[in-house]
């Protein structure tokens, strides 16, 4: 499975002409000699178009758009835990772990997911539609528990009913990049 | 029903549009500051007004702005901390989601009053969704003539821009996110130089949080001096506050500071009481960083008087009674909550979120980990609670930002209040790890 996504991001890395539209407009955001500093929503708009990870030829390719050299990419993208380093799941799972989520049942949650979806945390189940991943607090505090789905957040997941109910949503949801959406408007 | 300030017309159908925020008032400020007023004479009202920095750190908003070095050709940056991310604060999410206009309108008569001509909102990289609802709203009020070129034909002009993170709780602290926003690793920088002097592009540039720059239309709209009517003492004006944990009601409630912290628990218009019947235990009043106090201590300080919401009231009796307003996280435990799995819970957070790059907390903040780890799951030593106090005390004040701070405090006060329940942990794991089991404040008791 790895190599075959390894072997697919090899071959082309090209963006969208909506994602290249949009990496230009982050660009222009910022003062002249100072395009550097588009590299976060760069990174996230990668992650959205090469299926939810960014591979090291992804990270060159943003590193070619930016005229910087791949090791400022590659420092970047370690450091902010929203990307992800190696292939993922269909959906990601970002389920909160931090204290005022598990207050109202976050523990249990990511034990019942981990028993539904037959995975450890990190990992992916062998279906290849979910990948677990425990994250820390999410400014939902007062919805939890919840997880996160790349822009949406799922909250009050108190029951085994609702997380039955969410996964098998998740199950017959394919993935929409943020250009399929028509709220995504210049600005 | 106190005064609200930020939430008066949040939940208005369509106020996340530009012409029902404006049939309610909104940009009336822009109109009155570029047109009536000089930036001084704005920073001025800001300064009058007493206003706080509601991130966190509580600073004089007014103080803060005329700090702010104005070298002839030099550009001058506002910068919007919207990367809320300390454990329990939910407020700015929920703020920006629902009323996305009232922190545009914020962010131009603020820039305004620094002499601004570009301005960023720095969101957190989770809250896409959020950075989507305000570069809509920012498209709209750039077609209005409140952005760009010669606003209101004032001759001002600005650029308003929304920059995500990429998950870091460290670009909180405003140099981390100032080197994010340059496209870097989230590393705080040495101070001085100050932002104020040298900020975003070595430019000089002041940092504030979302909730503060909302709160800006009002004072301009109303006057300083109206403002510092609204609240207590120093605690000037309205703050939202950002109620979890075992309550009826969480959500995000807008207070006049000074409500009593009794009635802010178990009145029905906040927080509605302890959920299932049950007892309050302990509350963290500001944040995960701030220090936990005991349902006693939380109700009243050690003299006797009812506490209140404010800056002043939540840190009597300093950090041997008391806690802190933080950023107004207010994360409510009930009876049957572990105060050493959430402390560990706390510090695996902060272990995983320091940037590495002072060897106290990138070490310490490990260590008070795993420590807490062994009690927690029955295999601690009775001296782990000295060493835990001793690590925490290594870290505090030892590191470039107040992330080490942040990690130590929440440790050091668990310990100072709840002792006993870290005692019962070492001397009966097998009893403190059964399922279910909780400390019920008999240290030789050994029924769960």
């Amino acid at each position: 499975m790895t190599i075959v996504l390894m072997a697919e991001t090899k071959n082309e890395v090209k963006f969208s002409d909506a994602a290249m539209a949009d990496i230009q407009r982050y660009i222009s955001h910022y003062p002249e000699g100072r395009q550097k500093s588009a590299i976060l929503p760069i990174l996230h708009i990668a992650q959205a178009e090469f299926g939810g990870w960014v591979s090291p030829e992804v990270m060159d390719k943003v590193a070619e758009i930016l005229d910087i050299e791949p090791i400022e990419v590659y420092e970047v993208a370690t450091f902010y835990t929203m990307f992800n380093l190696k292939p993922v799941g269909r959906h990601v799972l970002e389920v909160c772990r931090t204290g005022p989520c598990c207050l109202r049942g976050a523990d249990q949650l990511i034990e019942t997911l981990k028993h539904k979806l037959g995975v450890e945390e990190g990992g992916t189940s062998a279906d290849g539609l979910f990948t677990l991943k425990p994250v820390e607090c999410l400014a939902s505090c007062g919805t939890g528990p919840m997880l996160q789905v790349r822009e949406k957040f799922y909250e009050n997941l108190e029951t085994e009913e609702q997380v039955d109910a969410f996964l098998e949503m998740m199950r017959k949801s394919g993935v929409e990049t943020p250009y399929h959406q028509a709220a995504y408007q210049k600005s | 029903m106190g005064l609200k300030i930020l939430t008066e017309h949040i939940n208005v159908p369509g106020i996340e549009t530009l012409e029902v925020y404006r049939k309610h008032g909104g940009y009336k400020s822009v109109e009155k500051a570029v047109k009536t007023m000089t930036p001084e004479e704005v920073v001025e009202e800001v300064k009058t007004s007493g206003l706080r920095g509601r991130g966190g750190a509580g600073f004089p908003t007014g103080m803060k702005w005329s700090f702010l070095a104005k070298p002839e050709g030099v550009p001058r940056y506002l910068v919007c901390n919207a990367d809320e991310s300390e454990p329990g604060t939910f407020k700015d999410r929920w703020f920006m989601e629902r009323n996305p206009h009232a922190l545009i309108e914020g962010m131009i008569t603020s820039s305004y009053a620094l002499g601004a001509n570009t301005s960023y909102i720095y969101i957190r990289g989770e809250l896409m969704f959020i950075l989507r609802i305000l570069e809509k709203a920012i498209a709209e009020a750039y077609a209005a003539g409140l952005l760009g070129k010669n606003i209101l034909g004032s001759g001002y002009d600005l650029d308003l821009h929304v920059a995500p993170g990429g998950g870091a709780y460290i670009c909180g602290e405003e140099t981390a996110l100032l080197e994010s926003l340059e496209g870097k690793r989230g590393n705080p920088r040495n101070k001085p130089p100050f932002p104020a002097v040298k900020g975003l592009f070595a430019s000089p540039t002041v940092v504030n949080n979302v909730e503060t720059i909302a709160s800006v239309p009002w004072i301009v709209n109303n006057t300083g001096a109206e403002y510092a009517k609204v609240g207590i003492g120093r605690s000037t004006g309205t703050k939202l506050i950002s109620a979890s944990g075992n309550i009826n009601n969480p959500g995000v409630f807008e207070i006049e500071l000074g409500v009593p912290v009794e009635e802010f628990i178990y009145s029905d218009e906040y927080c509605g009481g302890i959920w299932k019947g049950k007892q309050l235990k302990a509350v963290v009043p500001g944040g995960s960083s701030v220090p936990i106090l005991p349902a006693n201590l939380i109700l009243k300080t050690t003299a006797g008087e009812g506490r209140l919401m404010s800056y002043e009231s939540l840190s009597d009796g300093g950090f041997v009674s008391g806690s802190m307003m933080g950023s107004g996280a207010f994360i409510v435990f009930d009876e049957d909550q572990c105060i050493v799995r959430n402390t560990w819970n706390y510090s695996r957070f902060y272990h995983h979120e320091s940037c590495g790059q002072c060897s106290p907390c990138r070490e310490g903040t490990g260590w008070m980990e795993k420590v807490l780890h062994r009690i927690e799951y029955g295999h601690g030593h009775q001296q782990d609670i000295d060493l835990l106090v001793s690590v925490a005390k290594q870290i505090e004040g030892n590191t470039i930002c107040p992330l080490g701070d942040a990690a130590a405090w929440p440790v050091a006060a668990a310990i100072r209040h709840f002792r006993d329940e870290f005692e019962w942990h070492i001397k009966y794991p097998k009893e403190a790890t059964a399922p279910g089991a909780v400390y019920r404040g008999q240290l030789d008791s050994v029924t769960a």
